[in-house]
C-alpha cells in the first residue's frame, strides 16, 4: 500500500480535542503517521497518494454500538455484505453486532462461526456481542469469561431485559469480577405487556396499548441500585424519556460509573410522526413526546448520554405490512446515522464536536476497543463528509437489504464523500 | 403500510369510512340526513329498495358480533345488494394468511363494499390501502366504531331534535372502548359537550385532547347531562386487575335510578349493547321505555348503515 496524504481537511477528532484545518498522513500499513495543522504534504513520501479534501470534514470512522445483522438465520433481512455496504456509505467503519440471530450467539462455537463468517464476508470491523443469558431467555447467564476470550466485546439480550432481580444481581456481581461489559435494554415486561407505542395521546387516538415511561425507568433504577453493590461495567442500551434521564442525572452526579446510549430515532422523531399507523416507526423503546426528545438532546449536551446508536433493525416488508400491533419492531438506520445526527448540528441544538464524540471515541472507550480515534498510530478508519450537502432519504436508494427506514422522504444535510477502512478507500461517492 | 408497492397501487381510490376522525362535519350531517329517510322505510311493510342492485357487499368479521353484523347484513339486503358475510374466526387466517392476503383474495372477486370488523386497531386502514372498493369500518380494536356513533347521533336527534348544545356523558370502560372514541369525536363535531366517567384504571391517557372532560365521580360527571351513554364492562377486565370486583364497580359506576337523578330531569339513557344488567346498569332502568333508548338505537342502526352503504358505494 502506498502512503496516503489527506490535505485541506477540517479534521475533527474529539479523542484529541482536535478541530482544525490540517493534513493527515497514513503510512504504508494504513496507520495514522501524522495528523494536524502542522503536518505538511512534504512530511509524507513523494510516492504518496494525495487526497485533496477541499475544506470538507474528516473524522474518525464511526463506531455504531448497536446494529443487527441477519446472519445467521435472517439472511433475507440483511447479510454481512449488505450491512457493510450500508455502513460504509454512512461513514460507519466499526459495528457492534447484536446476538439475537438464529441461532442466538450465546456459546463459544457460535462466536467462532460469526467471527469467521464476518471476516470472510464483511467489509467493516465487526465487534460481536453475545447474549447475557442463554437464548436471551433471562434465566441462565452465558459464559462471560470464555466468550470474552473468543472476542466478544459486550453482552446484551438486545431488546430483551433480564427481569429477574436476583439473576441480574448475580450477573453484575460476576461481571464485576471479570470485567465484562453488560449492556441492558431497560423495560419492565409487566408494565409494557402488549404495548407497542408511547402511552399518551397518540396511543389513545390510534386505540393502541401504550407503554409508560415508568417501564423503562424502573429497570434503570433497579440496575443502578444493584450497581452500587456490584460495580461492573454497565451500559444502558437506549433510553427514551425525560424521566429516565432524571434518574441517570442523579446517579451520575453521585459519581456512579456507567454509560448510556440513545437511538438516533429517539433523537430525531417523536410519537406524532407515527401518523396513521406507520409501522416503520414502531420502535423499541418507543418514540415519545417532543418534550422527551428535547430532553434527550439536552442529555447529550450534559454528558448524561454517552453514545448515539443507529439501532439498525432490518425488517422485510412482510413483517411490517400488518396491523400495527402485530407488525415487527425496528427500523434500519446505519446508513443515515451520521447525516441524521448532523441535523442537530444544523439546527444548533448540539455542537458538532459533541455529535462526533458520541459516534466515535465515546463508544470505543465504553467497549475498550482501539477505534474511534485518529491519534498517531491508530488504524486508518476515516470518514470524509460534506457537512452541508443536501439530500433526500429514499428507501430504495439505501443499501440495506431491507428498506424499513423510519425517515423516508426526510430532507437531510450532510453527505458522506469517502470512507476508508484500515487505510483503504472502501466507499467513494 | 408505509411502503406501497407500485404493482398494487389503486386507481381512483374510493372513499372509505374508516373513522369519525376522517369525516368532515358536512359528511357526517349528510349521512345522518340520508339515514333519516330510511327510518320510515324500515317501518313500512315493503322495505326493499334497489339502489344497490347488482352491487356486492362483503361483511368481513374477524371478531364475533351480533347486532353490528346483522345490522349491516340487513341494511345491504334492503338496498338490494348481494351480501356475503364471512366469519373469519376460524378461517384462512388461522392457517397463517395475513390480512393483506385476505384482502387481495377478496379484491379479486370485485366487491363494491367491504365492511370490516377486526380486533386490531388500524386494520381497516391497512385493508383500504389494498383494495379497489370502499371499506367501511364496523369496529377496529379500541380505535373507532363510526357507524355506532352515527346511529347514536341519529337516535339523539330523533328524540331531542338536535345535538348542538347538549351535554352528553359517556360512562364505563373508556380505555378499551372504540364506541367512546368515535362518539367523543362525533358529538364534538355536532356541537355537544362531552363528559367521560370511568375509574382511573379504565381512563385513557390525554382523553381531554380528544375533546372530552374526564371524571371519576358519577355525581360530578353526570351533573347537567342530557344523554347518559353507558358502556359495557367486559369480564376479562377483572382478570387483568383493572378493577377489584363487579360489585364494587356497580356501587360506584353502575347506573341506578338514584344516580340518574344527578343528570338533567329529562335525561335519556343509551347503551351500545350487549348489556350486563346489574354490572353497569340497573335492570329496570335499562328496560324503562321512558328513559332508555336502547331499542331505538338498534332500530336506527339499520337506517344509518343503509345510508353509509349507499353513500360509500360508488
Amino acid at each position: 500500500m502506498k502512503e496516503k496524504i489527506f490535505i485541506n481537511a477540517r479534521i475533527i477528532d474529539p479523542s484529541q480535542k482536535m478541530d482544525e484545518k490540517g493534513s493527515l498522513i497514513l503510512d504504508k500499513n494504513g496507520k495514522v503517521k501524522a495528523i494536524g495543522k502542522n503536518v505538511k504534504k512534504s512530511d509524507g513520501e513523494s510516492s504518496a497518494e494525495i487526497f485533496d479534501i477541499k475544506g470538507n470534514v474528516l473524522i474518525p470512522g464511526i463506531v455504531d454500538m448497536k446494529a443487527f445483522v441477519g446472519e445467521p438465520g435472517y439472511e433475507y433481512k440483511e447479510n454481512f455484505r449488505t450491512l457493510s455496504q450500508a455502513a460504509l456509505a454512512g461513514g460507519v467503519t466499526s459495528i457492534v453486532t447484536m446476538p439475537n440471530t438464529k441461532p442466538i450467539i450465546d456459546n463459544v462455537s457460535m462466536v467462532d462461526f460469526i467471527i469467521r463468517r464476518g471476516r470472510d464476508k464483511a467489509a467493516v470491523n465487526l465487534f460481536p456481542c453475545a447474549s447475557i443469558t442463554k437464548q436471551t431467555e433471562g434465566k441462565l447467564m452465558t459464559e462471560f469469561g470464555l466468550l470474552s476470550l473468543r472476542g466478544i466485546v459486550g453482552f446484551s439480550d438486545v431488546n430483551k431485559t433480564v427481569q429477574n432481580t436476583e439473576l441480574m444481581a448475580r450477573i453484575m456481581d460476576y461481571a464485576s469480577d471479570i470485567g465484562v461489559l453488560i449492556m441492558q435494554h431497560a423495560e419492565d415486561y409487566e408494565l409494557s405487556k402488549n404495548s407497542c407505542i408511547n402511552d399518551g395521546e397518540i396511543a389513545t387516538r390510534l386505540g393502541l396499548e401504550g407503554v409508560s415511561q415508568i417501564a423503562e425507568k424502573i429497570i434503570i433504577e433497579r440496575d443502578l441500585s444493584l450497581l452500587s453493590e456490584y460495580p461492573c461495567r454497565y451500559h444502558i442500551n437506549q433510553i427514551s424519556s425525560k424521566k429516565s434521564l432524571e434518574v441517570i442525572k442523579k446517579n451520575k452526579s453521585n459519581g456512579k460509573k456507567f454509560s448510556v446510549g440513545v437511538s438516533i430515532n429517539n433523537l430525531s422523531l417523536n410519537e406524532n410522526d407515527i401518523g396513521e399507523f406507520k409501522t416503520f416507526l414502531k420502535l423499541s423503546p418507543p418514540l415519545r413526546l417532543e418534550e422527551d426528545r428535547l430532553s434527550l438532546v439536552q442529555g447529550i449536551k450534559e454528558n448524561l448520554i454517552d453514545v448515539i446508536v443507529s439501532d439498525h433493525i432490518p425488517e422485510d416488508e412482510e413483517s411490517k405490512r400488518l396491523p400495527f400491533s402485530q407488525a415487527a419492531t425496528g427500523a434500519i438506520g446505519i446508513e443515515t446515522l451520521l447525516p441524521l445526527a448532523l441535523e442537530m448540528h444544523h439546527n444548533e441544538s448540539l455542537p458538532l464536536n459533541k455529535i462526533i464524540e458520541t459516534l466515535t471515541i465515546n463508544p470505543a472507550k465504553i467497549l475498550q476497543i482501539n477505534k474511534g480515534t485518529l491519534a498517531k498510530g491508530s488504524d486508518g478508519d476515516i470518514c470524509v463528509l460534506d457537512l452541508d450537502a443536501p439530500w433526500l432519504v429514499k428507501a430504495e436508494k439505501l443499501k440495506s437489504k431491507s428498506k424499513n427506514t423510519a425517515i423516508e422522504g426526510r430532507k437531510l444535510q450532510g453527505k458522506i464523500l469517502m470512507t476508508f477502512l484500515n487505510g483503504e478507500l472502501v466507499f467513494n461517492q | 403500510m408505509a411502503v406501497r408497492k407500485k404493482t398494487s397501487a389503486i386507481k381512483n381510490p374510493p372513499k372509505h369510512l374508516l373513522g369519525i376522525q376522517n369525516l368532515s362535519v358536512q359528511e357526517a350531517k349528510q349521512i345522518l340526513k340520508e339515514a333519516k329517510e330510511f327510518i320510515s322505510l324500515n317501518r313500512s311493510s315493503s322495505k326493499k329498495l334497489d339502489v344497490l342492485r347488482g352491487k356486492t357487499q362483503i361483511n368481513l368479521f374477524f371478531e364475533p358480533s351480533t347486532r353490528t353484523q346483522s345490522s349491516f347484513d340487513l341494511a345491504g339486503k334492503r338496498l338490494g345488494a348481494d351480501v356475503m358475510t364471512m366469519n373469519m374466526n376460524n378461517s384462512a387466517l388461522k392457517k397463517g394468511e395475513t390480512l393483506i392476503d385476505t384482502a387481495m383474495t377478496l379484491n379479486a372477486m370485485h366487491p363494491d363494499l367491504i365492511v370490516i370488523r377486526h380486533q386490531d386497531s388500524g386494520a381497516p386502514n391497512l385493508l383500504s390501502q389494498k383494495v379497489n372498493c370502499a371499506v367501511i369500518n364496523a369496529g377496529d380494536g379500541r380505535r373507532e366504531h363510526p357507524t355506532q356513533a352515527l346511529l347514536d347521533a341519529l337516535t339523539i336527534i330523533n328524540r331531542k331534535g338536535k345535538i348542538e348544545g347538549l351535554k352528553i356523558t359517556i360512562c364505563g370502560d373508556i380505555l378499551h372502548s372504540r364506541v367512546a372514541r368515535s362518539n367523543i369525536y362525533l358529538m364534538n363535531m355536532l356541537g355537544a359537550e362531552v363528559n367521560v366517567i370511568a375509574p382511573k384504571t379504565l381512563m385513557p391517557k390525554s382523553i381531554e385532547r380528544l375533546g372530552a372532560k374526564p371524571f371519576t365521580d358519577m355525581k360530578k360527571g353526570l351533573d347537567g347531562s342530557d344523554i347518559v351513554m353507558m358502556l359495557r364492562l367486559q369480564n376479562e377486565r377483572m382478570q387483568g386487575s383493572f378493577l377489584p370486583s363487579k360489585r364494587e364497580y356497580y356501587e360506584f359506576f353502575g347506573l341506578t335510578p338514584e344516580k340518574l337523578k344527578y343528570a338533567n330531569k329529562d335525561a335519556l339513557i343509551m347503551h351500545p349493547g350487549p348489556m350486563n344488567r346489574g354490572v353497569e346498569i340497573d335492570t329496570k332502568l335499562a328496560d324503562d321505555i321512558n328513559v332508555s333508548l336502547v331499542k331505538e338505537q338498534v332500530e336506527l342502526g339499520v337506517a344509518v348503515r343503509m345510508a353509509c352503504l349507499k353513500i360509500y358505494c360508488k
